[in-house]
Parts: C-alpha cells; structure tokens; sequence
C-alpha cells in the first residue's frame, strides 16, 4: 500500500511535467498544425536559464525572500527568457517557412531543435549539470512508512494552479474563443475579426513558457540537466498530447497525468527498464484503437 | 549551369555521357583518394542507401516515417546475430536481412499504415524508440544489451576477403548503383505511378483503383529491405553493432537527407547524404559548433529551396515527347 500511494505520487508529479510541457505542444499543435519538434529543447533551455540565473543570484535573493521565493523568481526569469526565445524561433524559423507546406515545416522544426541542443551544450558543457543543494528545498513529511517530499506538495498544487489557470483561460474566456476559433478554422475566425497573429504570439509565449516551468521543476525534482534531455522528456509529452487528443487543452493535461502515472506504476511494479518501451506502445496502441485520443482531438483532420 | 541542367534534363545522350562520367569518377575515386577519405565514401555510400529506401517511403508515397533506424538497426542485428551464433557468410546475410527486414516492417506497420500525416510521423518516432530500446534491454539474451554484438566476420568473395577501405567503397557502391537503377526504373512503373499518385492525392488515387494500402505496405516494406541491405553492410563495416548506433538522430539524418535533396529525386538524394555526410568532415576545424551551424543549414535550406536542393522534375506533356522523341 505504502509503495502504490508512493508510485502514485510519483507519477502525479512526473505527470504534471508532461503536462506542462503537453501543453505547449498541444497549443501550437493547433494553432499551426506543426509539431514543435523544438519544444522540448525549449525546456531543457529553461531548466539551464534558472540554473544559472540561481548560482547567480540565489544566494542574495534567498536571503531577501527566502528559498520558496528565489525559486519563484527563478520561474519566471526561465519562463520570460524561454517565451523571448519562443517567440524569436517562430519570428525567425517557422514563419517564412510555413507557407512553402508542412514537410519544409517539419524539417525546420527539426533544425531549430538541434540548434538549440548544441547552443545548451556549447554554453554549458556537454556533462551533467547538478542543482546543487542550496536551491533545493530537502524537507518531508512522514506519515507512517509513507514519506512525501514538500518539493512534491509544492510542485502538485502549482501544477494544478497553473494549468486550472491556463484552463480558465482558454474555455472560459474571449480571448480563449479567439484561440479555439482560429485552431478550427484559421481563415473564418479572421474574417470574424480575429487576429491570428495575436494567438500566435500567445501560443508561443505560454507554450514555451510552460515548457521552462516545467524544466526548473524537472532540475529541482531530480537534482540533475543535462542538454540532451529536452528530446526524451518532449517525445514523450508528445505522447501525452495524442493520448488527450491532439489540440485538446483539457485532454494534454489529462494526458499528462494519467502518462505519468502509468509510467510510475509500470516502472514500480513491473520493470523500470521497459518503461518506455510501454510509454511508445502505448501510444501505438491509442492510435490505432481511438486515434482520436480519450478526450477527442479538436482539430479538423482526420487521422 | 541552368543551360546545363536543362541539357541533361532534354536531350537523353547528354544524360547518358553525365552519367557515365559520374560513374567513371565513382570506379576512378578510391585509387586518388587517400585511404581515411575513401573511408568517408563508404558512408557516403552507406547514406546513400538508407537515403534511396527512405527516399521510397517517404519521398515516393509522401509517407513520413522518423523511425527509419528502427529498420537499418534491424538489418543489422539480423545480419550480427545469425553471422555470430551460426557462421552464415555475411554476403549470404544481405538477401536473408533484407527479406526479415521486410517482414519486420510489414508486421509492424501494417496496424498503423491507414495514419495519415503528423500521426504516421509520431508512431514511426515510437516504433524507432521501442526497437532500441529492446535492442539496449536484450530480450532473451539475443541482443547483447548496450554492449551490442561483435566479433562479426568480414565479408568474403570466393578467397577475397572485403577487408581494406577501397574494397568495402566498391562493395557499397555497387550495391548503390544498382538500387539507384533499379528504382529509376520503378519510378516509371505502374508500381512508381501509382505510389506518386498517392502522394499527390490519396483520395482520387482510391477512386480510381489504386489499392492504397496496398501500395504503401509495398512501399513500406521495399524501404525497410533497402535499410536491411545497410544494415547488413554496417554490420560487416564495424564488426560491432550496439543500439546507440540507432538513435533517434540518424532517424533524422536519413529523413533530412530525403527532404534536402528532394522528395522523390533519386539524384536528389546522392546530394542529400553527401551534404550530410560531408558537412561534419568540411567543418570539422569548427568542431563543436557544426551541430550548431547544421540547425542554421536545415532552416535556411528549408526557407531558400523548400522543395529539397534538386528536385524531382513532374513529368509533363513536352517532357514525355521529348523523351518518345529520343527513342526514334
């Protein structure tokens, strides 16, 4: 019992990553129909910013603020640095390829991933980078033999405000509609007066954004970057998106969590070594039995 | 260079003395090239290959697979574990590789050839995924784990053993040309129109009769074969095959080899590997910065030539009567 509600946890938090990242994938999914092969780049990029930016400046600003509040600030420098750089790259890489068709699209996606791959390495070394202990905040609470980090607790609830946020934002508000409408039909939401430009810009500011959230709390949950890790941690968030429904805001985070918590439960009870090997078949098997994803995809094309 | 490009395109005896000069270049390389350059033509040659089965996936039929070492990695094992465990000559391999290979492929996609665009895309990525992974878990004790498998023979003709950089050049070569022949003349088949029909339009193609399925599970498993046959070389190249050879990133390599140098275009695809191939070795004085500049390459390629660097050329009415014209 103890090891299930452990193996729970640890998926919810695991989860929660993919959906954040899910979530930038999803949103430019369907916005531009293109798979943001750099994606998961963008979030290694930002688990490096706030390392660096913390071996700067963590020491003065826990002092002013106290450990929870460098972290915090630490956040939001990632997630501004990653949306800048977001919004560059499409600036610069995706929209004056676009028109020239998907494929061109897609191969330019690829190319901006391997750049932004070799710039972390290049600035940071290609080994191993550590948060070091100063910055992680260490305490638990016990209950029985159940032992649960606060770091845990701390990353679940923004996990929820976060994206019950980002929820609110895209059903229930104007601006949300606007961003629907244009993932639905591009060329009649602009005749309704909609700037697509404008949703583009937001899709690539959140979706980035989220996606160096996520990679602080990736360094901070496992103490431990390294450059290559985007590609692995962005594959499978892609998975996540499918499994929610590709475009579906509600379905990537669904998808998110319940990828974590398989992930979690398959590598504690069955084998840690297979577990991504059942990640993709999972994801082979969602496609070909409701290549819709759980919560239906809410775009137009068919699969 | 365009009057050139436009001979070669018109005028069919122009094409045929390119050709011939290129292919006398070919024979003539290893014996001016230093031995670590004719090295560098083996996997030219080795890229060339996995450009061309790729080239018939996803350039003829437009169906974008990112798992394509999934195949190349299973020619491979194919050819190491039966050469290993049961002392089968590695020249015998090629034919038994590519046919498992096929098989391989055809067991695998079948439940997902009906994915269309970006999903097909993604499955293909998870497919790449699973058979390294498998490959590093070593299920059975069959695939040796991250060590891989080594002590894989050198392939022998007759007394000849294949064993300095120039022989292994001509062995790959010659299989090169001959596939680059043969899908030349597939291209103008009712197998190569009916693939390209798809590509363009996959309904119409159905409407008229085309067995789309069909269709794409043969492309499918003539790709993977093709990779088979690389795999196998591989193999016999570096005694050694371990699944970090296999990673996602080839998968890229080959499918940006595929779109730089035109979908579709077997030439274009000899272009392709080479600047993929030669572009480490040119820039190797900038050593940890060619990554970088190859990102730089892919967007800008991408924004200046979207249709690939030598594009396959639509047959139109006047290049069809050119082409009876050169018959009489």
């Amino acid at each position: 019992m103890v090891t299930f509600v452990q193996q729970f946890l640890n998926g919810l938090t695991i989860g929660s990553f993919y959906a954040f990242i899910a979530l930038g994938y999803s949103l430019v999914y369907a916005i531009m129909k293109l798979i943001n092969f750099a994606h998961g780049d963008l979030f290694a990029l930002g688990s490096y910013v706030a390392y660096s930016f913390l071996v700067w400046a963590s020491a003065a600003l826990t002092a002013a603020l106290g450990l929870w509040g460098a972290l915090a600030v630490a956040m939001v420098v990632a997630g501004v640095s990653v949306a800048i750089a977001g919004l560059l790259m499409e600036r610069v890489a995706y929209r004056p390829i676009y028109p020239a068709g998907r494929l061109p699209a897609v191969v330019s996606a690829l190319g901006v991933s391997i750049f932004i791959e070799n710039f972390i390495m290049l600035v940071w070394g290609p080994r191993y980078q550590a948060y070091r202990s100063e910055f992680v905040p260490v305490g638990y609470f016990q209950i029985g033999e159940l032992r649960i980090s606060i770091l845990q607790v701390v990353i679940l609830i923004s996990a929820v405000i976060l994206l019950g946020f980002l929820y609110w934002l895209i059903e229930k508000t104007t601006f949300g509609a606007a961003v629907r409408a244009t993932a639905q039909d591009r060329a009649t939401a602009a005749l309704m007066g909609i700037d697509f430009r404008k949703v583009i810009r937001f899709v690539f500011t959140v979706g980035p954004a989220l996606g160096a959230i996520a990679g602080v709390m990736v360094g901070l949950y496992y103490r431990q970057i390294s450059f290559s890790m985007g590609w692995i941690y962005g594959l499978k968030a892609f998975v996540a998106t499918i499994l929610g429904g590709i475009g579906n805001i509600p379905g990537a985070m669904v998808g998110g969590i319940l990828l974590g918590l398989l992930e979690a439960m398959f590598a504690g009870y069955v084998s840690a070594a297979w577990k991504d090997v059942i990640v993709f078949a999972v994801l082979m098997l969602i496609l070909i039995f409701r290549p819709t994803g759980l919560l239906g995809e809410k775009v137009a094309e068919k699969v | 260079m365009r009057g050139i490009i436009a001979g070669l395109r018109n005028d069919p005896r122009a094409r045929r003395i390119a050709v011939g000069i290129a292919l006398a270049l070919v024979v003539a390389y290893p014996f001016f090239a230093s031995a670590y350059w004719v090295d560098v033509a083996f996997y030219l040659g080795l890229y060339t290959l996995l450009g061309l089965s790729l080239n018939v996936i996803l350039g003829e039929v437009g169906l974008f697979n990112l798992g394509h070492a999934a195949f190349w990695a299973f020619g491979a094992y194919t050819t190491a574990i039966l050469n290993t465990r049961f002392d089968i000559p590695i020249l015998a391999l090629i034919p038994i590789s590519a046919l498992a290979t096929a098989g391989f492929a055809w067991l695998v996609t079948s439940p997902i050839i009906h994915l269309r665009g970006d999903y097909l895309c993604i499955v293909t990525i998870a497919l790449g995924e699973i058979v390294r992974l498998a490959l590093n878990n070593d299920p059975g004790g069959i695939t040796g784990g991250p060590n891989g498998i080594f002590g894989i023979d050198r392939p022998r003709i007759g007394g000849l053993v294949i064993n300095t950089p120039t022989e292994f050049y001509f062995l790959v070569w010659i299989i090169v040309v001959l596939c680059a022949w043969a899908l030349l003349r597939l291209q103008n088949s009712r197998i190569g129109r009916a693939w390209n029909y798809i590509r363009e339009d996959e309904l119409a193609a159905e409407c008229m009769g085309v067995d789309v399925r069909a269709f794409k599970l043969l492309a499918f498993t003539l790709g993977a074969a093709l990779a088979g046959v690389a795999g196998n070389l591989y193999a016999a190249k570096m005694m050694v095959v371990s699944p970090e050879s296999f990673t996602f990133m080839e998968s890229c390599l080959v499918f940006m080899i595929v779109l730089l140098g035109g979908m579709g275009s077997v030439p274009g695809t000899l272009l392709g590997a080479l600047v993929v191939s030669l572009f480490p070795e040119l820039f190797r004085p900038l050593a940890s910065y060619r990554m970088l500049i190859f990102g730089i390459a892919l967007v800008a390629v991408m924004y200046f030539k979207p249709a690939g660097m030598w594009p396959r050329r639509r047959a139109t009415f006047r290049s069809v009567i050119g082409r009876e014209a050169g018959k009489a």
